[in-house]
């Protein structure tokens, strides 16, 4: 049986379609501004992957904050239930989880099973989330995915005093013209957000295993930064970024055999 | 209505119904307030301003001098969709928008002629400000500056000492009172040059008790409450109850209100007429957004997610601990020694120290979860929430749910991140339900 999850961020949206418990195809697409069109794309290049047409597909379900715009979905998870089920689903050991999205950052404590047991986020802004790497890359005229291994080479790191992403620009700026090297002021900005990361995660308890998930994920800096911070490894998968959309196919799957309960974190969605 | 109450209860027939008494009779006592205001505005007739913490409105009411609650009128400019051009009213006035949202709308209002979307305000003859909130203080200095007015501000020693209950008994709690005592005498003396009238201690008994008539009353509303499904909301119906618990205070329709509230509740129970699709019983900590009121409620009954209780309908609710009950035969020394108890609990209980009546509360309004409503611009009710829930979740696995935004600024409200926060709150809540942790941790209190 196929069953398929879209995620809708804010920034990318990503697709996966499974059978049963096996990842047969992905995609992931920019989200733009027109989120259906968006979830939409994403959804048929993940079929094109797997080999499948949408009509073997017996149930999907949006997550992510478009998630009520994926009007082909059969229902709405929130991407907290999803990365936290999507994370176990990759690491069975995960009991905590760090998501680093385009606008949100997340930690996630979880169960074996991978049900949500607390959670905590940033607040209404987006310092500390993937926006502040995209607001470095901009300033810095740095492709994002040459972000990390720069990073890395640093010797000297800056230390960021804001972490206002719309003032971030301004202060990377500072120091490029106070003379500090690429890769320190790049080393400072990661290190910005990752004492961010690790308050939240510290509000919710640093239970190990901890799995990274989210686009930031993929960051060789910031997985270094991390681990050195929470004094664990990091459980990083490649699959990494499709983690929310994987747990939403999950929740699909469940409610194909468990009925619409399960398939909302257990709850059936808003009445 | 014609529909039977049921096997054994009274059909409609033969009963006068109380439903529709709290919305009813809660808009019109709220609409006479405004009336009164904006008449005595336009009389000029001397105003006392005070806040909801510490009030004073028994001695208050001997000198028959009517009460501005700004608290309650700043609010009302957000639940009337309004607060906004007040708050930038205050801004532009040079106000940073970090300061209390509650100051700035009221500053607002001042700056505009006292005028609001529900009549006039007067000027203040006279401000009272206790130590129970660090900000009534400025505020109560803001208002001495722009109209000259005297200020009385009551200093309250009993919260120190932090979670220790204070004791009747000892020295230290005698001291204080006759302290507090000396205070509410200057505030009489105060109150006589005010109005050139004589202080009459009979009439101040008869407010205590009339006092103590409405806290009984109240006391029942609440513990209405414990009923599943929950006959009401508390931050529906809450806000209503606030407003009248605190501008009726000493009144006997204020009394009454409290009293067919109660009345009408029992009606709702009775008829099963609770809550609509109760599924989580919840109570917030901290106050709800006045800005975004009905969609704050909304967010949590879209799940079936409904408020039975809040720290706020204690703290702000007219100070009424479990045993409040005014001694009348020792008035002075009575309203000293219960304001002691009431700044004490205000600061404490469901405040600072807010853990314990959190888990009593939890284990007897049978709550799944706690909303922890974070204010930007309030400190006081803000500082320690992330602790308290904290705490609460590593010793009695009690499920909490962190969100910020603010009082009555509607720039603070974000909705999407709000809606996804309480929806994977509902979500993690569904899921233990499902796993039976909620009957377990329960089980464990």
């Amino acid at each position: 049986m196929l069953v398929g999850g879209v995620d809708v961020g804010s920034t990318q949206t990503k697709a996966v379609v499974m059978d049963d418990a096996r990842l047969l195809g992905r995609a992931i697409v920019d989200t733009g501004v027109r989120l259906t069109d968006a979830a939409g794309a994403a959804f048929r290049r993940a079929l094109q992957t797997a080999g499948a047409r949408e009509a073997d597909v017996a149930c999907v379900i949006g997550t992510g904050y478009g998630r009520f715009r994926v009007e082909f979905g059969h229902a709405q998870v929130t991407e907290i239930s999803c990365h936290a089920r999507g994370a176990v689903y990759l690491f069975p050991g995960t009991r905590s989880v760090l998501d680093i999205g385009g606008q949100d950052t997340k930690a996630i404590r979880v169960s074996e099973t991978g049900q949500v047991l607390d959670f905590s986020m940033n607040d209404k802004c987006s310092a500390g989330t993937g926006r502040f790497l995209g607001a470095a890359s901009q300033a810095l005229e740095i492709p994002l995915g040459e972000l990390g291994p720069l990073a890395l080479r640093a010797k000297n790191p800056v230390t960021m005093t804001t972490t206002c992403t719309v003032f971030a620009e301004s202060e990377i700026l500072g120091w490029l013209a106070r003379g500090r090297k690429t890769e320190d002021v790049l080393m400072g900005v990661h290190a910005a957000i990752a004492s961010r990361s690790l308050s939240l995660l510290r509000r919710v308890g640093i239970e190990p295993e901890v799995t990274f998930t989210g686009g930031v994920a993929r960051n060789v800096a910031m997985v270094k930064l991390l681990a050195e911070l929470t004094g664990v490894p990091l459980n990083v998968s490649e699959e990494s970024h499709y983690c929310g959309a994987i747990g939403a196919a999950l929740y699909a799957l469940d409610r194909m055999l468990v009925g619409a309960e399960a398939a909302s974190g257990g709850g059936g969605g808003p009445s | 209505m014609s529909k039977d109450a049921g096997p054994g209860g009274p059909t409609m027939a033969e009963t006068t119904t109380r439903i529709g008494f709290i919305r009813n009779e809660g808009r019109r006592l709220m609409d006479r307030w405004w009336q009164e205001m904006t008449a005595a505005d336009a009389a000029g007739r001397p105003t006392a301003y005070v806040f909801v913490m510490g009030s004073l409105d028994e001695i208050l009411r001997v000198f028959d001098l009517p009460i501005n609650c700004p608290e309650i009128t700043s609010l009302q400019t957000a639940v009337r969709g309004r607060s906004l051009e007040y708050l930038q009213t205050a801004e532009g006035y040079g106000y940073s928008p970090d300061i209390c949202g509650y100051v700035k709308a009221d500053v607002g209002l001042q700056l505009k002629d006292r005028r609001h979307p529900n009549g006039t305000v007067p000027k203040p003859a006279l401000a009272i400000a206790t130590n129970m909130c660090n900000t009534y203080i400025k505020w109560a200095e803001i208002w001495e500056q722009m109209y000259h007015c005297p200020v009385f501000v009551l200093d309250l020693p009993a919260w120190r000492g932090g979670d220790a209950a204070p004791r009747l008994d000892s020295d230290a709690f005698r001291n204080d009172r006759r302290y507090v005592e000396g205070q509410l005498r200057d505030l009489i003396g105060l109150c006589e040059r005010l109005t050139g009238r004589r202080f009459d201690i009979d009439r101040l008994r008869e407010a205590m008790a009339e006092v103590n008539r409405m806290a009984a009353a109240y006391h029942a509303v609440l513990a209405l409450n414990r009923h599943r499904p929950a006959p009401f909301s508390a931050i529906r119906e809450g806000i209503v109850f606030q407003g009248i618990s605190n501008l009726y205070r000493g009144a006997p329709e204020g009394s009454r209100f409290f009293e067919g509230a109660a009345e009408e509740l029992r009606e709702r129970i009775h008829l099963g007429m609770g809550t609509l699709n109760e599924k989580y019983r919840l109570l917030l900590t901290g106050t709800t957004c006045y800005a975004a009121l009905k969609r704050f409620a909304e967010l949590f009954e879209e799940w079936g997610g409904v408020f039975v209780h809040s720290t706020y309908m204690v703290f702000a609710g007219g100070g009424f601990a479990s045993d409040f009950a005014y001694d009348v035969s020792r008035p002075i020394e009575s309203l000293a020694e219960t304001l002691l108890l009431s700044a004490w609990r205000g600061f404490s209980t469901p405040m600072f120290y807010a853990q314990d009546w959190l888990a009593e509360t939890v284990r007897d309004w049978s709550v799944d979860g706690i909303c922890f409503h974070g204010v930007k611009s309030c400190r006081t009710t803000s500082t320690g929430l992330p602790d308290v829930r904290e705490w609460l979740r590593t010793h009695f696995d009690i499920p909490g749910l962190f969100i910020q935004s603010d009082l009555v600024d509607p720039r603070m409200w974000s909705d999407a991140q709000l809606k996804n926060r309480i929806d994977a709150f509902i979500e993690s809540l569904a899921g233990r339900r499902a796993t039976g942790s909620n009957e377990a941790a329960n089980a464990a209190r």
